[in-house]
């Protein structure tokens, strides 16, 4: 336990990616088997537990001290599991520290009653971080900032493998994951992915270079379709199995039981999850609505009913397709939609063209409908296999040109790493008309790239000049309609938030260009905005 | 019938005790101070005559000066002065190097003014020594229950840690510069850590003062380089007051990784807060478990309470039948990190 909750902790404050998986790999080196294991079913999201509620674990420390103690020390800190691990009173004498081994086996066997007893006997054999470790393990949320990919990339680095070498085998391996740490460490050979239901490792386009590229490249060797707006997923219904994964192989069939029930047929397909309504697609927006929910309820299926609209095919029936040039798969990929006749699967037509020219005013110019809501083109060669990873030529992704705002910076925060000394992640607003008829400032996004070195030196200089409140970490820069830093901001898309106070949310914002010649006052409108919305 | 009131009260100035006219640790210049410990709070400049321990007279004039006060007067611990019919005695109290209690005897009463302390083992100082008393004032800066702080050695193990997990990274560690960083090194010291430790400009003329009084840091050199030389510093420890690690002092690093030692780490919105990747609990001050076993051990008829967590020791106090009062004497910061973010003035320039 204590080398699993010294994991957890460094984790939590530790921002980079690089930094979290060199903690992971390291973690993973140098901890034995089965403990390593459980940790990473725990960082996966393979181990949720909901043993201990709230109530009872504030009723077990108030049997053990003073209530009004305890109040005063809950007030002090704010979260009641860090409360309860710093202030678990020490229990000389008590049983050595449980591993976390002991407590996953001891939980998967215990009955509520037992559950209760179990924990005060691990909490009075823990230390304070420990006790942490344990309390938000049991209370389903272990928040430190780590994906289950970026566990999977830590796995990779580990045992010097491609991360597209683990999806591929993730899925027929189960906690605490011996074989594959078996594998990982050259014990033993790779372990088989041949298990029905399995995720294959997608393949990813480049983003184009339009001052390069379609120079090197022929118009004739490429397909062009929509690049929908949604999230990509692959459908797997394999021998009985029924799956649905996000493009890194999370299984997020949970959050989507009414696709899942449309998988008729046998194969893969890999596409778009897109909110359908009678066949036409429905914003990002309406999407968000149903991503990241363990579970969804038949009013929120029937409010924002889900599909897939169809790339690829990778299997139909036992036959593995994805040796198959792109043309051919296509044309199986066509019959098979047909016959498997599902009201939730479409597929995603291919936009004839003669030459890139042609493709460029279709980008630019996209017909009224669903491709109005697309991010852009896909190209794909005619006789590309399908491949894992991201391969330079076969596949481009051309998006659309962003958005852009003219907005004026608000907030600052300093950054982390190399940008430690520096105040490099900002909030920027645009103006709007306040209840009295005046003009102020309301925030509408944060970014914290999009600038060169010598640009966040200026910026960091103007912040430092220019602050006129601190709230923590926070600093408070002056602008007014006299005085400001503009920011050009890019963006993606925009949708309606009921969290944001000026009630949009930006996709995908960054810092485009800084205007440091433009006054203040002539940065946008909110209503400017609002008739961006998606 | 006399009081202990009538041999040292709570004035705006500080503890005043009237038969010996004298303060201890005043907060504004008086005719005559008993300072406990050199920390800008408790010793300030200006006073007539000042009594205090070599070390911490050393202290002050090394920060302020040799002229901080008219005169000086040394008093080695267990040592006693006596003045007007008041006796007055030094004694360890195991906070930073030259830290003293003050034991104040008149009326037939002792009190006790602790000063900051603290129980653990420091290689930077004397420890703590318990006094019988009527009354035994204490500061209680962690008087809450949630700090309880880990052994010093594990908190120190997660820094030589990332050392070797990170060796391309500056690991900047906050530690406020009297006390805090000498402990620091000598803890690293006792880890087996003999790289060269590279220290702030502020922190340079403290060390050099703990080695006159015999405390060994190993080799150190001031962190200043020209921009050169800036991988130089992957891997290496430089230790600085938590105000510069936050501000553009810290850029001349190679990837910085900002530590801080500091009790208040124990809490992760503090460190949060701070933007700090490696919390690391270290207190110059007794954590909940030393405040409260030291309360035991000295068993004083009361418990006045300086500044800090008052409501909890107070109810403590209460829930173990002893006699305490809160003094809520202002002009005391605490040294360990978050007085200084106050004080900083950064909003100016």
């Amino acid at each position: 336990m204590r080398a699993f909750a010294s994991l957890l902790d460094r984790l939590a404050f530790t921002p980079q990616r690089n930094g979290k998986l060199v903690l992971m790999r390291d973690y993973m080196r140098d901890t034995p088997d089965p403990e390593r294991g459980w940790t990473l079913a725990a960082l996966t999201g393979g181990l949720a537990f909901d043993a201990a509620k709230p109530a009872f674990i504030r009723k077990a420390v108030e049997s053990r001290m003073d209530a009004q103690l305890f109040a005063l020390s809950y007030d002090y800190v704010g979260d009641l599991a860090e409360t309860v691990a710093l202030v678990w009173p020490r229990k000389p004498g008590a049983n050595r520290e449980p591993e976390l081994s002991e407590v996953v086996d001891a939980l998967s066997s215990a009955t509520r009653a037992q559950v209760q007893k179990l924990l005060e006997g691990w909490l009075d054999a823990l230390d304070a971080d420990g006790r942490w470790a344990l309390l938000k393990l049991l209370t389903g949320g272990l928040r430190v900032g780590v994906s289950a990919r970026l566990a999977k990339q830590a796995l990779a680095e580990m045992g010097g493998v491609a991360v597209s070498d683990i999806e591929e085998v993730w899925h027929g391996q189960h906690a605490p994951y011996e074989d594959l740490f078996a594998w990982l460490e050259r014990r033993s050979d790779k372990p088989s992915a041949e298990s029905p239901g399995r995720f294959r490792p997608v393949m990813l386009a480049q983003a184009i270079d339009e001052e390069k590229d379609f120079a090197n490249y022929d118009a004739a060797d490429y397909a062009a379709e929509w690049k929908w707006d949604g999230i990509r997923v692959q459908a797997v219904s394999e021998r009985g199995e029924k799956r649905l994964y996000s493009r890194t192989g999370d299984d997020i069939g949970k959050s989507f039981p009414d696709v899942l029930d449309f998988l008729n047929f046998e194969g893969v397909i890999d596409g778009e999850l897109l909110i359908l309504r009678e066949g036409h697609v429905e914003s990002f927006g309406d999407l968000q609505q149903r991503l990241n929910r363990k579970a969804a309820d038949a009013k929120l299926i029937a409010k924002y009913p889900a599909g897939i609209r169809a790339y690829d095919l990778l299997l139909d029936g036992e036959e593995d397709l994805r040796t198959l040039p792109f043309r051919e798969r296509r044309a199986r990929l066509e019959v098979f939609v047909r016959q498997a006749a599902s009201p939730r699967i479409d597929l995603s037509p291919l936009q004839p063209f003669e030459s890139w020219e042609e493709l460029a005013r279709l980008r630019a110019h996209p017909p009224e409908g669903d491709a109005a809501l697309a991010e852009g083109l896909m190209l794909k060669r005619w006789d590309s296999i399908y491949e894992a990873g991201r391969p330079k030529g076969p596949w481009f992704k051309w998006k659309r040109d962003p958005h852009l705002i003219d907005a004026v910076l608000m907030y600052a925060q300093r950054g982390h790493g190399k940008r430690s000394g520096y105040y490099s992640d900002y909030t920027f607003g645009v103006w709007r008309e306040d209840a009295n008829g005046d003009r102020a400032l309301t925030p509408v996004g944060k970014a914290y790239f999009g600038f060169t070195d010598e640009e966040l030196k200026r910026i960091d200089k103007f912040v430092r000049d220019n602050t006129v409140d601190r709230f923590g970490p926070v600093r408070v820069v002056k602008a007014s309609k006299d005085f400001g830093l503009v920011f050009e901001v890019a963006f993606e898309g925009l949708q309606r938030s009921t969290r944001h106070k000026s009630g949009v949310a930006m996709r995908f914002p960054r810092i485009n260009r800084l205007r440091w010649d433009k006054p203040a006052r002539e940065a946008d409108e909110l209503s400017t905005l609002e008739k961006m919305l998606d | 019938m006399p009081k202990p009131e009538n041999v040292l009260c709570p004035s705006p100035a500080g503890l005043y005790c009237e038969p010996g006219d004298f303060y201890v640790d005043p907060v504004r210049p008086v005719a005559r101070a008993v300072i406990t410990h050199g920390h800008s709070d408790h010793a300030r400049s200006g006073h007539g005559t000042v009594l205090a321990t070599e070390e911490t007279l050393a202290i002050m004039a090394e920060r302020y000066g040799e002229n901080f006060a008219q005169k000086t007067e040394v008093l080695r611990y267990g040592e006693t002065v006596s003045r007007s019919g008041v006796d007055v005695t030094l004694v360890p109290a195991g906070h930073i190097l030259g830290s003293a209690q003050a034991v104040v005897r008149a009326k037939g009463f002792t009190v006790v003014v602790s000063g900051d302390y603290k129980r653990r083992k420091d290689a930077t100082c004397a420890a703590f020594e318990p006094v019988p008393c009527d009354v035994f004032v204490t500061e209680a800066t962690f008087g809450i229950p949630v700090f309880c702080f880990p052994e010093d050695g594990d908190e120190i193990a997660r820094l030589t840690k990332s050392l070797a997990q990170f060796p391309e990274r500056t690991h900047m560690v906050g530690a406020y510069s009297l006390g805090k960083a000498q402990r620091v090194i000598m803890l690293l010291r006792a880890a087996g850590y003999d790289r060269t430790i590279h220290v702030h400009g502020s922190v340079e003329g403290l060390n050099a003062l703990y080695e006159r009084f015999g405390v060994k840091l190993g080799a150190i050199e001031p962190a200043t380089v020209d921009k050169s030389k800036k991988k130089d510093f992957a891997g290496a420890v430089v230790i600085a007051p938590p105000s510069a690690i936050d501000d553009k002092w810290s850029r001349r690093f190679n990837d910085p990784l900002p530590a801080f030692a500091s009790g208040w780490m124990r809490v992760r919105a503090r460190a949060r807060q701070r933007q700090v990747e490696l919390p690391l609990v270290i207190s110059d001050h007794a954590d909940w478990n030393e405040l409260t076993t030291t309360i035991k051990e000295v068993a004083p008829g009361e418990v006045w309470i300086t500044h800090g967590g008052e409501d909890a020791l107070l109810r403590w106090s209460e829930l173990n039948g002893i006699k305490a009062r809160a003094l809520s004497l202002v002009g005391y910061d605490d040294d360990e990190g978050e007085g200084q973010v106050a004080s900083r003035g950064e909003a100016a320039g």
